[in-house]
């Protein structure tokens, strides 16, 4: 089956429109040595013989019924209306509104949302954005750079995947990364003070960080900018719904991973890449950013602008080689927050901080199992755990998920998705193997 | 229409979330944000209405004919988005320990099997999320190559004129020297031109094939030879991959890396403008520069972003690969081919082909005759096909044919369709021989008249702002 409804008199019509004789005429610039004859792949399947294929596939996942896991992917609870709006098949299977009259829902949409992440951020400029936190982050230390100032600064307390990501990047471009270490779980500012000079373009912190911990972040913003860098924030949005925005927090550029905003998990993707930022860097803003216009009516009406910047238009002189990005799950990131509401973004960024807090006193109740890193933090933290593997183990059986094994111990995550009962059974579990 | 936060009503919500069954904790002092954030306030019959309103004012592929040259824009199946919908697969965390995961990792591993096999490739990375993404990608893939072996001089890519914006773009990201190549006559590499650019600081060619005019460049193999010839590698642009998929390969053609846009050629809905997903794909030499996420994977390898890529993306184009299997993949190539063979034969004889001969999967027509004519141009054309409820083809591009309409039917429209189709452009160059002026005005019956670009650049609004 290849979904193709022409009937096979049909076919033989067209080809005869055409002027060949069989599929090969059509081909007839390819070297013929070139043609393949038959692909190594199995036959094609019925719909329900696909869906048996690929149910099982999905069979061999583990499903756990408690996720106590994070580290750039979070579990909150997604509302249905989240789920159905973007699976609608106008939004599911449009492509870039490049033709503004027949694409106005989604263009409104996408400048919905460009407010929506202003307002997390406090910023006044965003874009359409971009394909997860990781490149997000990398496309600002690409935005901030110029002529002179040519490195870019990056927590090491930051997300590994990022800091990896934002290396890549600069890696691309020949230019510097340099990762200023972390000391007690956050950002070792000494160490940024002594790292910041006239060749910084940018430093970039996460907030909170791959730890959990909440930086001294405009301590730290500070040091930038007197250093004549940028400061670039990266943020959990749903913390957004109760912590100080980048912009108040002194941040020129706010990126972030917008996945926990309803979407699944998914194994890593598809995700969301925000960036927000001032005015002033308005047109150094990667990406398609959506603009309010009027029409040949005067009417309002909402149209791609600043293309200026791009590559369909500047090629190697774009900002970016950035075309498709992430739309519909800023869509998806949209319902959500119109959903949740500026109180129910709250409640979920409240919660998830007292369920993780909970967890950590349960946890730490316990013995020789300590807090490594004793600063505040938003819904992570990072606890020593003896007979880690088994513990782990024990709580996989039992159907959850429980925090990541890294260098300095395990990281933890809860989120309001976990009940109280959840929690404590988790605890109960790490008990009874410590016990033993 | 109006905006979200214009129906916004102080005090209304949804209720989502249960009461906190733990104590609560204070937001740590000098950390709470001032004031909440505008988000609208809306019950969920709200937010379900607006989102349908907006919603019926979006074209998609699904909803009717969208020969967006380029893009492939073919049917989004509904089996695909149920089976990326699974729990199984939508509930599972990147990091949760490998034994959890084997499923992902035989969605990943059988993609990546079928994909080499479709394209001549050795080794297969799904990270990057688009397919400029996976150009950058792939153009690393050279770089890393080339500094491996300290190869230090080679600093410049070759791009011919005729290529996607994205294409010099990439180059750029990879801190390479852009060098365009003029097209020949025909639309296809001019190998006089190539062979004057070609040097010892040549790293690598970008090339689409069949090429953006819609035209498969029967010089393929003696322009990857020569590139090879000169130390440089040859990177093949998927993008017009739906042409020729089961029918030729671009590693028999002699390309060292390549990437596909699963949103494209592998039926994935493209989202109003993503998540698209893509597959890099690269010769066994290259197989160890490949991507991998420091998390995951360990540290020591480039990544283009966190975790292993768009994974639901790719679920969605393996069940789409099931579907097709070995007789499917080049049945889909060939009806592309012969749908935009048949459309262009259709339309011929009013709107001209920039180049008149069998093309691949799209075709580029030519309008700067007509418009010296009708004073009609192709934006006006497309302008008016909206009335039609058709989506416009692309616009201008390539670079180079003026006046440009890029049509790419793919192969789930019907003779149907493209009868119909054929009917309304020859309609529209009639009545831009009669009234050129409706023209000018076109759209007449859709959403909004033309939008103001130059006001929207000129003076910014990007946000919507709560009213003092």
């Amino acid at each position: 089956m290849s979904y193709v409804p022409s009937t096979a008199e049909q076919r033989q019509e067209m080809l005869k429109t055409v002027g060949v004789q069989d599929y090969r005429g059509l081909y007839r610039d390819v070297p013929q040595q070139m043609l393949l004859d038959g692909l190594d792949i199995p036959e094609g399947m019925s719909e329900l013989a696909v869906t048996r294929a690929m149910t099982a596939m999905a069979a061999k996942n583990t499903l756990f019924q408690t996720i106590l896991r994070g580290a750039g992917a979070y579990d909150h609870y997604i509302p249905a209306v989240v789920k159905t709006v973007p699976a609608k098949e106008e939004f599911l299977t449009a492509y870039t509104p490049y033709q503004a009259e027949m694409s106005q829902g989604v263009l409104q949409s996408i400048f919905e949302y460009q407010t929506m992440i202003c307002e997390l951020t406090g910023m006044e400029v965003g874009n359409a954005s971009v394909y997860d936190g990781a490149t997000a982050a990398a496309e600002a230390a690409a935005m901030c750079r110029d002529r002179k100032r040519r490195v870019t600064l990056i927590s090491g307390a930051a997300h590994p995947d990022v800091i990896n990501t934002v290396r890549t990047y600069c890696y691309g471009t020949g230019d510097e990364l340099k990762v200023v270490p972390a000391k007690d779980g956050k950002t070792d500012a000494d160490a940024l003070g002594s790292m910041l000079d006239e060749g910084v373009a940018s430093f970039i912190v996460q907030q909170p960080n791959f730890f959990g911990q909440l930086e001294d972040v405009e301590a730290l913003g500070k040091l930038a900018h007197d250093a004549g860098a940028m400061y670039v924030m990266s943020c959990n949005p749903i913390s957004l719904g109760i912590l100080k925005t980048p912009r108040e927090c002194g941040a020129d550029v706010a990126v972030g991973e917008g996945q926990p905003l309803g979407m699944p998990i998914g194994f890593g993707g598809p995700y969301l890449g925000f960036m927000a930022t001032t005015e002033k860097y308005m047109r150094k803003l990667p990406g398609r950013i959506v603009g309010e216009t009027v029409d040949s009516k005067g009417e309002r009406a909402y149209v791609l602008s600043l293309q200026a910047r791009e590559q369909h238009i500047r090629r190697e002189k774009a900002s970016s080689n950035i075309c498709s990005n992430e739309a519909l799950c800023a869509l998806t990131a949209s319902v959500y927050l119109a959903a949740m509401g500026p109180d129910g973004l709250a409640e979920a960024a409240r919660q998830s901080m007292a369920k993780a807090h909970y967890l950590c006193k349960q946890l730490t109740a316990l013995p020789g199992v300590e807090l490594v890193y004793t600063g505040e933090f938003f819904h992570e933290f990072v606890t020593k755990l003896p007979k880690q593997d088994e513990v782990l183990a024990a709580l996989e059986k039992a159907g959850i998920l429980g925090g990541l094994p890294v260098k300095e111990g395990v990281l933890w995550c809860a989120t309001e998705k976990a009940d109280k009962a959840a929690l404590d059974k988790a605890v109960e579990i790490v008990k009874e193997v410590l016990a033993k | 229409m109006k905006l979200i936060f214009e129906k916004s009503v102080a005090g209304r919500h949804c209720d989502l979330l249960p009461r906190c069954d733990v104590e609560y904790v204070e937001v740590p002092k000098g950390f709470a944000r001032e004031k909440a954030p505008a988000l609208p306030e809306l019950s969920e019959v709200d937010v379900t209405r607006h989102y349908t309103e907006l919603d019926h004012r979006v074209h998609g592929v699904n909803c009717g004919f969208y020969p967006l040259g380029s893009c492939t824009m073919k049917y989004n199946p509904r089996i695909d988005e149920e089976m990326a919908a699974l729990p199984g697969f939508a509930g599972v965390h990147p990091l949760a320990p490998k034994d959890a995961v084997k499923g992902c990792r035989e969605v990943l591993d059988t993609a990546a099997k079928y994909l080499c096999e479709i394209t001549g490739m050795d080794g297969m990375t799904f990270q990057p999320a688009a397919g400029a993404h996976g150009e950058f990608t792939g153009v690393l893939l050279i770089k890393q190559y080339h500094d491996k072996r300290g190869d230090k001089k080679r600093t410049k890519i070759i791009v011919p004129d005729s290529a996607h914006g994205t294409n010099p773009a990439t180059a750029a990201m990879c801190g390479y020297q852009v060098v365009n190549i003029p097209s020949a006559p025909n639309g296809c590499v001019d190998l006089e031109a190539l062979k004057a650019v070609l040097g010892d600081d040549t790293a690598g060619l970008m090339l689409t094939n069949p090429n953006t005019v819609g035209i498969f460049d029967e010089n393929i193999l003696e322009i990857t030879k020569l590139v090879h010839e000169a130390g440089g590698l040859c990177y093949y642009d998927g993008a017009n991959l739906n042409a020729i998929m089961g029918v030729v390969r671009p590693g028999d053609m002699g390309f060292d890396c390549i990437h596909m846009n699963l949103h494209k050629t592998f039926a994935t809905p493209h989202g109003g403008g993503g998540p698209g997903a893509c597959a890099v794909g690269c010769k066994e030499f290259l197989r160890e520069f490949l991507p991998a996420s420091a998390l995951m994977q360990g540290e020591g390898h480039l990544q283009v972003r966190a975790f292993a890529g768009n994974f639901l993306v790719v679920v969605r184009a393996l069940t789409y690969l099931l579907t097709l299997g070995r007789e499917g993949v080049p049945e889909a190539a060939q009806n592309a081919v012969l749908n935009a063979n048949y459309l262009m034969q259709k339309i011929k004889g009013t709107f001209e082909p920039a180049f008149d001969r069998i093309c691949m999967h799209e075709f580029v027509l030519d309008l700067s005759e007509f418009k010296k004519e009708t004073g009609v141009s192709a934006l006006d054309v497309a302008k008016s096909l909206i009335d039609y409820g058709m989506h416009p083809p692309t616009m201008y591009f390539p670079m180079i044919v003026h006046e440009a309409l890029m049509l790419e039917p793919t192969e789930t429209e019907s003779k149907e369709t493209l009868d119909w189709a054929a009917e309304v452009y020859r309609k529209l160059y009639e009545l831009g021989k009669t009234d050129p002026q409706y023209m000018h005005d076109a759209p007449h019956h859709a959403q909004i008249g033309r939008p103001d670009e130059v006001r929207a650049a000129r003076q910014p609004v990007l946000r919507w702002k709560k009213p003092e």
